[in-house]
């Protein structure tokens, strides 16, 4: 096989046990049944009874709505129910508690929910829609955040009393001070588009009301006891009343990070009919009624001085958030964090301004405003470098966070491996291609000694080729966005040895309940195959945040730790009396509680342990609980400084291009991956997320966005909307750097979000290095591309 | 309108009496209760719910099943024989081809009808047979492993 992708390259070994479940290359739980095709995803969910809903969307993006005629759909045979504003509880919902299930009055957004259908078919219930005659009055629109600001503009929320909804404003020294230290000063605007989460599976929900009033949702969420407290809201309920039970989630990448009004509309429409009912998204509705990440405008100023140190960085960014507020509207608080601390700049000044307007909904998509800040922080450091005429990889490890240090936003530094990422890249850069026939044209000599100039390629004089780097800074033990960022975990053992791990968290697709199999696993010296993890029915499971921030290893892994010891301990006593030994003299391997002495070497089968401690007088159940909060705080609400994380994950890539002069096409040829993950619990999965968020992040580079105009989305499938295929990625090189984290579970940090977010920034400065154009829009399309080309040579270059 | 057909899925023979609007997928997820094939843009781009129809792999989503009288389905769960996974799925399995899984029956399934044409593909051949299935978290990278993989330990176990 010519393909060798992948290179695990670990620095550092804390552990010296070589049977170590730490470490290894263990296959996802689940991946027998999901290959086997038989999963029960949201989508798979059917419950005797069910009746399938469907929801009206608005025919304006900004109308009074004065009249809702049903009476000809409520005659179609099959239809069971219709719903409206009139069904709505008294009570708002959302992040900025601004939106309602159904709209009454106001229609603020082509994808607002005016009407719904319950029928026993999906197709009767489609052919409802159609029969509601709803009669609005158009007004006016406001489709761009110029607008939204202009004195007079009409208001989205009456109520908010502005079309501003919120405005961060972060500093730290003095731009002033700055700019004056400053020898070399750039800068650069620029705009950045909607995209969708794009999971495979498309929003789905089974709601029922059982005969006491309490609902269980089958559900895709990320958050499941958050969704709990927000549905409570929504539908005015106590939340004792609301179990979630998760499916299998087919991707979710902080689609499924909030409520969105189908989840209390499906169970409004359960209510209604008494019977379960289903709503699903069709993929159109996806891309239409899904959160999208907030399209942005940025302008950013930078300055270093001749030594190459960083002076300052003066950002001022425009969020448009849409209609209604989500949670993704928090994004500029990930955006501070890049702009403020990757790499060490000592005077920063930041504002985002997030703006109501009629177009789409945002949302959270992964990363959280961090792809959009790494884009302009780490073009506006090619800037810089190439202003002071430095080699682009030596200019940033010149200026990458060291470990052990605290950032003037107060980020606490700990394990830090930001220099090794760049240069584990910049030495697959030195190295060229290492695996296919185009090595000598990819290494930098042979870049460098080629006629013609450092881009043109041998094979084409049309095609030209460059390098790029880029790197991230994210969180990786958790964020505390929340008052808590804590996590539970329950470990129970049966009386044959098997155990259970009973966790918060959510398997979304990511391997979290591998890996946190694995940690229990070691500390009680069995296989991944003995441990059952039950981590989706809130009526089971202890509490957790979700997952987001790239935190369950981390966060859920230390949880699981904590009660995987007190089992151990517990397990232990009794075996010590059992063996008439020490509980410190005892290991568990194998399955067995052994003596670690030499000399007298003795062991016990760990069920008869378990065994004896059930069925004694007196005799005790062996549970162990765990809780981690980690020790972080909130920011401060007003400079919005402090230690939001245990620990930082970092990463650099370098992206390898061509760009034909001709077409303007960009063809990534090689993304080489470096990133700080503490340790690699299993880096089979962590190369899989690295890989994974690449090719978003290629998609954010190059292909994906969103087209909206007038608030309608004018790609709503996967012919327009492009995601890159297999036959379109590059080739990627992991380099797994371990730095041992302090604060770890085993060392290891989060590393759910670093693979997408340097890309778009690696590839743009790799796309500089071959022709010599910024690029400040995304995606980099060919037109783009070939109107910078013309602006930059003239017609004919 | 319905229509009477006998399609054979996974070996076994269904008479069905079939709304000439449904797709193949309707029929499979909704009547014969088998839902392994995915719906995840039922227009025909995304490749989630990819079986193969008289041995060639189809998107079922956009074939009507009415068109489909006599014929031969073979979908995921007709893959593995007597509980066992086949060399290809076991192949997705350790060498982390699978995240969320959603799309990991259509891509086992265009997998398996390329190797069945081609035991030996080159990597850009397999990339190019499985550019219609879309996949949002493994990046292609151990999807390509587990295939090229799978084809080397099929020719061994052929010799």
């Amino acid at each position: 096989m010519s393909n060798e992708p992948l290179k695990t390259q670990n620095r550092k070994s804390k552990i010296v046990n070589p049977k170590s479940l730490i470490g290894q290359r263990i296959p996802k739980l689940d991946a027998p049944d999901k290959a086997m095709g038989r999963m029960t995803y949201g989508h798979d969910v059917r419950l005797p009874g069910m009746l399938h809903g469907r929801i009206l969307y608005s025919r304006y993006p900004h109308a009074r709505i004065l009249n809702i005629d049903v009476s000809r759909a409520e005659q179609l045979s099959g239809v069971k129910a219709i719903l409206t504003a009139a069904d709505n509880p008294p009570t708002k919902f959302g992040y900025g508690k601004d939106n309602t299930p159904f709209k009454a009055d106001i229609i603020r957004s082509l994808r607002d929910e005016v009407a719904g259908v319950v029928a026993t078919d999906p197709d009767i219930a489609e052919e409802a829609l159609s029969l509601i005659e709803v009669e609005y009055e158009p007004l006016p629109p406001i489709f761009t955040t110029d607008e939204a600001l202009a004195p007079g503009a009409p208001l989205i929320h009456l109520e908010h009393g502005s079309n501003l909804f919120t405005t961060y404003n972060y500093n730290h020294g003095d731009i002033g001070v700055g700019e004056t230290e400053s020898d070399v000063v750039v800068e650069a605007s620029y705009k950045l588009p909607y995209v969708n989460a794009a999971a495979m599976e498309t929003c789905v929900v089974v709601a029922q009301f059982d005969p006491r009033g309490h609902l269980t949702l089958w559900s895709i969420t990320q958050i499941p006891f958050l969704l709990q407290r927000d549905l409570s809201e929504a539908l005015n309920i106590p939340g004792s009343q609301i179990r979630i039970i998760q499916t299998a989630i087919g991707g979710a990448f902080g689609r499924s990070l909030d409520i969105y009004p189908f989840e209390p509309i499906a169970a409004l429409m359960s209510r209604k009919t008494g019977q379960p009912v289903r709503v699903a998204f069709s993929r159109q509705e996806e891309f239409m009624a899904g959160p999208a990440r907030q399209p942005c405008r940025i302008a950013v100023r930078a300055g270093a001085r001749r030594d190459g140190k960083l002076t300052f960085r003066d950002v001022s960014a425009i969020l448009d958030i849409g209609a209604y507020v989500s949670w993704g509207s928090v994004t500029p608080l990930v955006m501070i964090e890049t702009a403020a601390s990757l790499y060490e700049v000592p005077h920063v000044r930041y504002k985002a301004d997030c703006i109501y307007t009629n177009n789409l909904v945002t949302g959270a998509v992964r990363g959280y405003g961090n792809p959009q800040s790494t884009f302009f922080t780490e073009t506006i450091m090619d800037q810089l470098a190439e202003a002071l005429e430095m080699d682009q990889a030596a200019f940033r490890i010149l200026n990458a966070n060291r470990p052990n240090t605290e950032t003037p936003q107060g980020l606490i530094i700990t394990s830090c491996g930001l220099k090794e990422c760049l240069e584990a890249v910049a030495a697959a850069a030195d190295r060229g291609m290492d695996s296919t026939g185009v090595e000598e044209q990819g290494s930098r000599e042979a870049r460098e000694q080629r006629p013609g100039g450092y881009g043109l390629t041998m094979d084409s004089p049309t095609v030209k080729r460059g390098i790029g780097f880029a790197s991230t800074l994210n969180v990786g033990g958790g964020a505390r966005i929340y008052r808590s960022d804590g996590c539970g975990a329950i470990v129970k053992v049966d009386d044959f040895g098997h155990v259970t791990l009973i966790s918060g968290s959510s398997e979304i697709g990511q391997g979290s309940e591998t890996v946190l199999a694995q940690i229990v696993a070691d500390v009680l010296g069995l296989q991944v195959s003995d441990i059952t993890v039950l981590n989706s029915d809130t009526d089971v499971k202890p509490w957790d945040v979700g997952v987001h921030a790239s935190r369950t290893t981390f966060i859920a892994g230390n949880a699981a730790h904590q009660a995987a010891l007190q089992v151990r301990a517990q397990i232990f006593e009794t075996a010590a009396e059992m063996l008439k030994v020490k509980p410190e003299q005892l290991v568990a391997r194998n399955g067995q509680i052994e003596v670690a002495a030499e000399n007298n070497p003795k062991s016990i089968d760990l069920g008869k342990v378990i065994r004896s401690r059930h069925y004694r007088e007196g005799g005790q159940v062996i549970i162990g609980e765990g809780w981690y909060d980690p020790p972080t705080k909130l920011v401060d609400k007003d400079t919005y400084k402090g230690n939001i994380s245990a620990t930082y994950g970092f990463g650099s890539q370098m992206a390898e291009v061509e760009v034909d002069i001709e077409t303007g096409i960009v063809r990534v040829l090689r993304l080489a991956c470096a990133n700080d993950v503490g340790r690699a619990i299993n880096p089979m999965a962590v190369e899989g997320q690295i890989e994974g968020g690449a090719q978003m992040g290629l998609g954010y580079a190059l292909s994906e966005e969103l087209i909206v105009k007038e608030g309608q989305v004018m790609n709503p499938d996967f012919r327009l909307y492009r995601l890159f295929t297999a036959a379109d990625m590059p080739h990627i090189e992991s380099y797994l750097i371990e730095t041992d984290d302090p604060e770890g579970p085993f060392g290891a940090k989060g590393v759910g979000e670093m693979g997408g977010t340097p890309t778009a920034a690696a590839v743009a400065n790799a796309i500089y290095d071959a022709v010599g154009i910024r690029l400040t829009e995304l995606p980099m399309t060919p037109e783009r591309v070939l109107a910078a080309l013309d602006k930059k040579y003239g017609r004919g270059y | 309108m319905k229509k009477p057909i006998t399609l054979t899925v996974n070996g076994d023979m269904h008479e069905l009496y079939v709304d000439t609007r449904r797709t193949l997928l309707d029929l499979l997820r909704n009547e014969v209760g088998l839902l392994g094939a995915h719906r995840g843009c039922d227009e025909g781009e995304c490749g989630a719910c990819t079986v193969h129809v008289d041995g060639l792999p189809m998107n079922s989503c956009l074939r009507l099943a009415a068109d489909l009288d006599g014929s031969e389905i073979l979908t995921i769960e007709g893959v593995a024989q007597n509980g066992q996974m086949h060399p290809l799925q076991r192949a997705f399995v350790e060498k982390g081809g699978i995240q969320c899984g959603f799309c990991t029956p259509g891509f086992v399934m265009s997998a398996l009808a390329l190797l069945e044409e081609n035991p030996h593909p080159t990597e850009p051949e397999l990339r190019a047979a499985l550019s219609g299935n879309l996949c949002r978290c493994t990046g292609f990278v151990k999807i390509v492993e587990a295939v090229m993989s799978a084809a080397e330990q099929l020719t061994m176990s052929n010799e």
